[in-house]
This record gives C-alpha cells, sequence and structure tokens, in this order.
C-alpha cells in the first residue's frame, strides 16, 4: 500500500490552533442554590439529579451557574427541544462543558466530526456514518453480541456476588465498538481509562485535561498506522479511505471520528444496560414480568432509555441574546439535559413512575434534530441483548448493598459500581 | 387512513419502522420510509397510531380519510 502522507507527521502539530480557546478558573465545592449555581460534576448531581431537576423545572425553569465560565441549564422538554433544533443559536463546537472553550474558528467541523459539528458542514460529515449504523447493518453485530453476554455471563459460575456494571455492562459495548473498528480486544481497559479521561475529567484544570485527551489520539493515531500497514476491512479503513467533497478527509476528522465512535460508542450504552440491571434489582415486580413475558422488552427497554437517559449534551451559545426569559452571552454553556426534558410532565404522563409498559413514549434519550445520536440502532440492540440474556439466564437477583451503588460524575450517568446478589 | 413521513423531520431514529414493519421500512442511511403508498390495511390502524404517537421528531402524519 502507498504511504498515506496525511498520517506521517502528527496532524496535531497543525492544530495548535485547538489549544488556544478560552480557559475558565476551575470552581468545586458544595452548591449554594442549585438555580444559580449548578453543577453536574458534584456528587448530589451524580447520585440523583432527578429531584434537582424536577424543583428546578417547577421554579426557574432554566438553571443558571458562574462555574465552568458560566453557563444554563434547561429543564422543560420544550426548552430542550428548542435548542436541539436551533443550530443557529447554539453551536457544538463543544459538547462536554469543561473549563475550555475552543476557539470560534474550529466550528463547524469541531474535533470530533460530526457530533460537533454544525451546519453545512455536519450534513456530510454525518452522511459519511449512517450506512454503518442502520438497524439492517447493526443486525450483522448481534450474533457476536449475544456470544459476548453469555460468556460474561458463563464467568460468573460459582459466584454469589457480581458487579453487573464492571463484569459485565461496560464489556458489551466496549467489545463490540472495538470490533466494528477493528481495534484488539484486549485493548478494552485502556478504553475505560480513555471515557473516563474525557467525559469524567471535566473539571480538571484545562491543561491537565488536554495531556490526558491525547493519549486518546496517540492511541487512535497507532491504530491508524497499523491499518495502513496492515489493511482490513472496518470502520477505521472506512475513514481513512472515505471522500468528501472529492478529497479524503483531513487526518483530524479521521482520528476525530474514531474518538467519537469509540467513546460514544462506550459510556453511554454501558450506562444504559447497568441502569436498567439496577432498576430491575430494586424492582421484583417489574423483573418477572419480564422473565415472565421477554415480548414486553423492547417496551420496557424505551421506557428505561426515558427514565434513566444516560446522556446529557452540551451546546455554545452562539452571540448575546434575551432566550425563553433569560440573558445568554456569547460563548455560555448549555447543559442540555435529554435525562431532565424525559420527567417533564408537561410531556410525560406520571413522568417520574418508571411504566414498563409504556405504550406511548416519545422520549428524547437519543437527542432531537440533526444530532440524533448516529449509534441509537446499534444502542437499542446492545441493550435488548444484554437485558434478554440476563433474564433469561439469571432470573432472580437483588442489589446486594443499595449504598454501594456508584454512579459516573458528568454528562453520562449510569451505574459504575452495581453488585447484585444473584440466586 | 394513510401514513406520511415529513422527510424534513424525519432524523432516522427508526421508531416507526421497529413498531410499525408493516408499514414503515428504512432506506440505506436510516431514514423512515413509507411502504407503498402509505395506504394503512384494516386492522393495522393502531400500529400506524403507535407510529406517529412515538416518532421523537413528530415527522409521522396520520391522514383519516373522511
Amino acid at each position: 500500500m502507498a504511504v498515506d502522507g496525511r498520517f506521517t507527521e502528527d496532524f496535531r502539530e497543525t492544530r495548535e490552533d485547538e489549544l488556544l480557546g478560552t480557559r475558565s478558573e476551575v470552581v468545586t465545592g458544595p452548591i449554594s442554590d442549585w438555580a444559580t449555581d449548578f453543577s453536574h460534576v458534584e456528587p448530589e448531581w451524580s447520585a440523583d439529579p432527578y429531584p434537582i431537576q424536577d424543583d428546578l423545572r417547577q421554579r426557574c425553569p432554566i438553571a443558571h451557574t458562574e462555574r465552568f465560565g458560566g453557563g444554563w441549564l434547561p429543564t422543560r422538554y420544550e426548552d430542550v427541544a428548542a435548542i436541539a433544533y436551533d443550530t443557529e443559536r447554539f453551536s457544538s463546537r463543544a459538547i462536554i462543558m469543561s473549563n475550555f472553550r475552543p476557539p470560534r474558528e474550529l466550528a463547524p467541523v469541531g474535533g470530533s466530526p460530526p457530533i460537533s459539528s454544525d451546519p453545512p458542514f455536519h450534513h456530510d460529515a454525518r452522511k459519511l456514518l449512517l450506512p454503518a449504523f442502520t438497524k439492517t447493518a447493526v443486525t450483522r453485530q448481534e450474533p457476536a453480541t449475544r456470544a459476548i453476554c453469555h460468556s460474561l455471563i458463563d464467568a460468573f459460575e460459582g459466584r454469589d456476588v457480581v458487579d453487573a456494571a464492571r463484569d459485565y455492562a461496560q464489556h458489551i459495548p466496549m467489545r463490540v465498538i472495538a470490533d466494528m473498528l477493528g481495534f484488539p480486544p484486549e485493548d478494552g481497559p485502556r478504553f475505560r481509562e480513555f471515557v473516563e479521561n474525557v467525559l469524567e475529567g471535566v473539571n480538571l484544570p484545562p491543561e491537565e485535561r488536554i495531556a490526558r485527551v491525547s493519549k486518546l489520539f496517540d492511541y487512535l493515531l497507532a491504530q491508524v498506522h497499523d491499518h495502513l500497514e496492515n489493511p482490513r476491512e472496518d470502520l477505521t479503513a472506512y475513514l481513512i479511505n472515505a471522500e468528501l467533497h472529492g478529497h479524503r478527509l483531513d487526518p483530524s476528522h479521521v482520528v476525530g471520528t474514531m474518538a467519537l465512535l469509540l467513546i460514544a460508542g462506550i459510556d453511554t450504552t454501558w450506562s444504559a444496560i447497568g441502569a436498567s440491571l439496577w432498576h430491575l434489582a430494586k424492582t421484583p415486580q417489574d423483573r418477572n414480568r419480564l422473565v415472565a413475558d421477554p415480548r414486553l422488552l423492547p417496551t420496557a427497554l424505551e421506557e428505561f432509555l426515558r427514565a434513566y437517559a444516560p446522556v446529557t449534551m452540551a451546546r455554545l451559545v452562539k452571540d448575546d441574546m434575551h432566550w425563553h426569559g433569560v440573558d445568554m452571552k456569547a460563548d455560555d454553556w448549555i447543559l442540555l439535559s435529554f435525562p431532565a426534558a424525559n420527567r417533564d410532565p408537561a410531556q410525560f404522563d406520571r413522568a417520574g413512575e418508571v411504566i414498563i409498559d409504556r405504550e406511548v413514549n416519545r422520549h428524547a434519550a437519543f437527542g432531537l434534530g440533526i444530532h440524533r445520536c448516529v449509534g441509537s440502532h446499534l444502542a437499542r440492540m446492545e441493550l435488548r441483548v444484554a437485558l434478554e440474556i440476563w433474564l433469561e439466564r439469571i432470573p432472580d437477583f437483588t442489589l446486594q448493598d443499595p449504598s454501594a451503588v456508584t454512579w459516573a460524575a458528568g454528562q453520562i450517568r449510569g451505574p459504575r459500581t452495581l453488585p447484585l446478589r444473584l440466586r | 387512513m394513510k401514513v406520511q413521513i415529513n422527510p424534513e423531520s424525519c432524523q432516522g431514529h427508526g421508531r416507526c419502522y421497529d413498531l410499525a414493519p408493516g408499514l414503515f421500512s428504512d432506506d440505506d442511511e436510516g431514514y423512515g420510509t413509507v411502504l407503498g403508498d402509505g395506504t394503512v390495511p384494516p386492522g393495522k390502524e393502531h400500529d400506524a397510531r403507535l407510529a406517529a404517537l412515538n416518532c421523537p421528531e413528530r415527522a409521522i402524519e396520520l391522514l383519516e380519510e373522511a
């Protein structure tokens, strides 16, 4: 294979402008008032954000914070949807709320297209990915996913207590996406470190955060080189060879999209599987009903996605404006909480309850508008298979110790420690 | 009854072809498509309504015949 000059030098050297963004002061510590000082990385939020969101929805409904250099938290479905649809006023050039804002020049491409892209670039970058993630395309991953789930449960043999987050949920999306990208399956533990660095280290000093994230890009660049030396058919090869507007992709686009697929493909589904098992462990009537009638699972799964939506996105306000009653400033963050939207009583009957046979469920767990999760069909398949096989093989289980359950802090929320007693 | 998808609104969530595979399918990029001319066969009205009511983008329209 001819040498691919795009990857012979480290493309990041030509992208130093990315380091020229705006930094804000790191603020941590207890919240004085959630309406004026919210933070999604404080322990109270990760432990149980729903009462906080419900309270804000009634009395704000758009909360503010000076932390992270300033930001807003809409809590009504209507406001979350309006922002998701309004790509004119709200930019995706950064989608993780932290103390670093990339420079405006990074738009409309952003660091990890297409999730970080704005129109018009967004459309074509997204179009490149869509065929690989249709329902039909992801069905091809189902036999391997089933085999992974069975082998993880086989390994529980002889144990009364297992950690369903660490020993089950996390491995399923990790192995599936590693296989799709053509990465070595044994690299799984490193993916966990990458995920934590990108999504959970948001309140670290920006320099430290940048250093941690660059480990991920070193790894991805090594994978690109390995693919150039040992050509094979997978998503990485597809991105290396893909063309946009008659040219092959910029190296930063190739690696940025690989980063997106790896990070977004793991933490999210791991969280959804874990949260569903947590619910079933503490709700025997729902568990028994699904064991007795597995046909209800696709409907129940949508309700778990609504009630325990793992993903919150972020946007940056483009220009100063008065919006739905508040004065937003250019470069203010928006914490776009799909979980809060999904529990808005104006949109859902009995919004705070988990009703596993809810027939009408227009939830926003996968986002709304042009940034609808590209991997939603893959996530639904993994979640369905993971729960179906678990319930078939382990129909009776409970929380070993409810106080031992821990939840990820930051924009992706799901159990990270979930000790279950198997019976 | 007929079903119709507004292609400007559809984002490929796939709820319609999950819930009513007899009425909807997907294209090569995962966007929803209407099977045939969208006429809902007798007995499939409930499926059509479910698909419309579960579309996150409100992209599905039900045309009730007079």
